[in-house]
């Protein structure tokens, strides 16, 4: 079986396999350091994986307003979202 | 009493986590990858970027199918969940064959395959064959032709989603005042309560819950509309009622054009990922006494 009908590109690999890092990193974090709910700025009762989740999805929005309002480089737009990710990660 | 997890339980769902990764995970990832590239033919594409992204976020079509879509699920939450209350009030809570033949006729509806509901409102709607259709053209004289107007249009492809989905409301709101203790009806009959009053602060504070449910499926379900007016309307009479899911099958089916599709396939996920988990936050904290 070939993954020719995916067409698969190294932009979206990279991005793939460093969601997948990211996802299994999580888990080994959890069960050798489990977490438990907690409150942060975001209000809601979140654990680690929660954060993750809100961070990675606000991180798109901000990547489709930077390409839907701006016409600068889309680093700056990852620079912001990595900010943001550590940010919510920590204090969220 | 803090609860203790054990996450070795995650096991279990191995199974779905492989079923999954089958039927949406691998078909998210390809449609990322066309997203990023103009695909001529399984042999022939071309890596470009960001520019279908930039295409469709800017694209007024894509803007007027969004505002089109919260218009329509904003209606319906608007038209749906008072009057599927208003008739859920109205039936009656003894048990007994009425009751059980009511709940099934209002049931029906649900019952429905998608597409035979959009089928039987394209005949119901027709002047000429048509139930409805001939009551408005002919007794009351009104002329409606509504795969030419768009107000028309839009009427009736409210009409049908009210007709469909409210049943589904007056059941949840009917199981909430089912629950209702009758010690509380009884408390207010003593106080002397008005009707208005037992239904602001006994009936509606007990109904939270399945309201919250039933307001929670209503906007997703009306969200990612897409067979009903498809089949009624075909998403026009021009544009006016293709709402996202029928603008994005447009663009991947009629146009076969993956790319843009890929790509607005992606902002519209994100934005009912984003949805859904607004919602499923509230959901857990439904009966937890939170946010109250």
């Amino acid at each position: 079986m070939t993954l020719g009908w995916m067409a698969w590109t190294v932009p979206t690999a990279i991005f793939f396999i460093t969601i997948a890092v990211i996802l299994v990193a999580m888990t080994v974090w959890q069960v050798v350091a489990p977490s438990l709910e907690r409150r942060g700025f975001l209000v809601i009762p979140t654990t680690p994986g929660d954060r993750l989740f809100v961070g990675l999805l606000v991180s798109g929005f901000v990547h489709l307003a930077w390409i839907g309002l701006t016409g600068a480089s889309l680093w700056i737009a990852t620079v912001i979202s990595l900010v943001w990710l550590v940010v919510v990660m920590r204090w969220g | 009493m803090q609860k203790t997890f054990d996450n070795r339980a995650w096991f279990l769902v191995l199974p779905v986590v492989l079923l999954v990764a089958f039927n949406a995970l691998i078909p998210l990832m390809t449609v990322v990858n066309y997203s990023v590239q103009d695909i001529f033919d399984s042999t022939h594409r071309l890596f470009v970027g960001t520019d279908w992204f930039k295409e469709m976020l800017r694209s007024p079509r894509l803007h007027n199918a969004l505002w089109r879509q919260l218009i329509f699920s904003g209606l319906v939450l608007l038209i749906e969940i008072p009057l599927g209350v208003l008739i859920a009030l109205m039936m009656s809570k003894k048990s007994g064959w009425k009751t059980s033949l009511t709940l099934v006729l209002v049931a029906l509806p649900l019952l429905i395959p998608w597409n035979v509901i959009g089928t039987i409102w394209v005949v119901f709607l027709r002047p000429d064959i048509g139930l409805l259709g001939h009551f408005i053209d002919s007794v009351l004289g009104i002329s409606f032709d509504y795969p030419t107007v768009p107000i028309e249009a839009w009427i009736s492809v409210m009409l049908m989603e009210v007709w469909h989905w409210t049943p589904l409301v007056v059941l949840l709101a009917y199981a909430g005042l089912c629950a209702i203790p009758d010690a509380y009806y009884q408390a207010a009959r003593i106080d002397g309560a008005s009707g208005w009053a037992v239904f602001r602060y006994i009936q509606l504070p007990k109904m939270r819950g399945v309201l919250t449910i039933a307001i929670l499926l209503r906007f997703m379900d009306s969200f990612l509309i897409y067979t009903e007016p498809f089949v009624l309307t075909g998403g026009g009479p021009g544009d006016s009622t293709t709402f996202l899911s029928i603008y994005l099958v447009k663009i991947a089916l009629g146009e076969f054009d993956v790319g843009r599709a890929g790509a607005f396939s992606i902002i519209y996920f994100l934005i009912v990922l984003a949805f859904s988990y607004v919602f499923y936050q509230a959901l857990q904290r439904v009966g937890t006494g939170e946010g109250k």
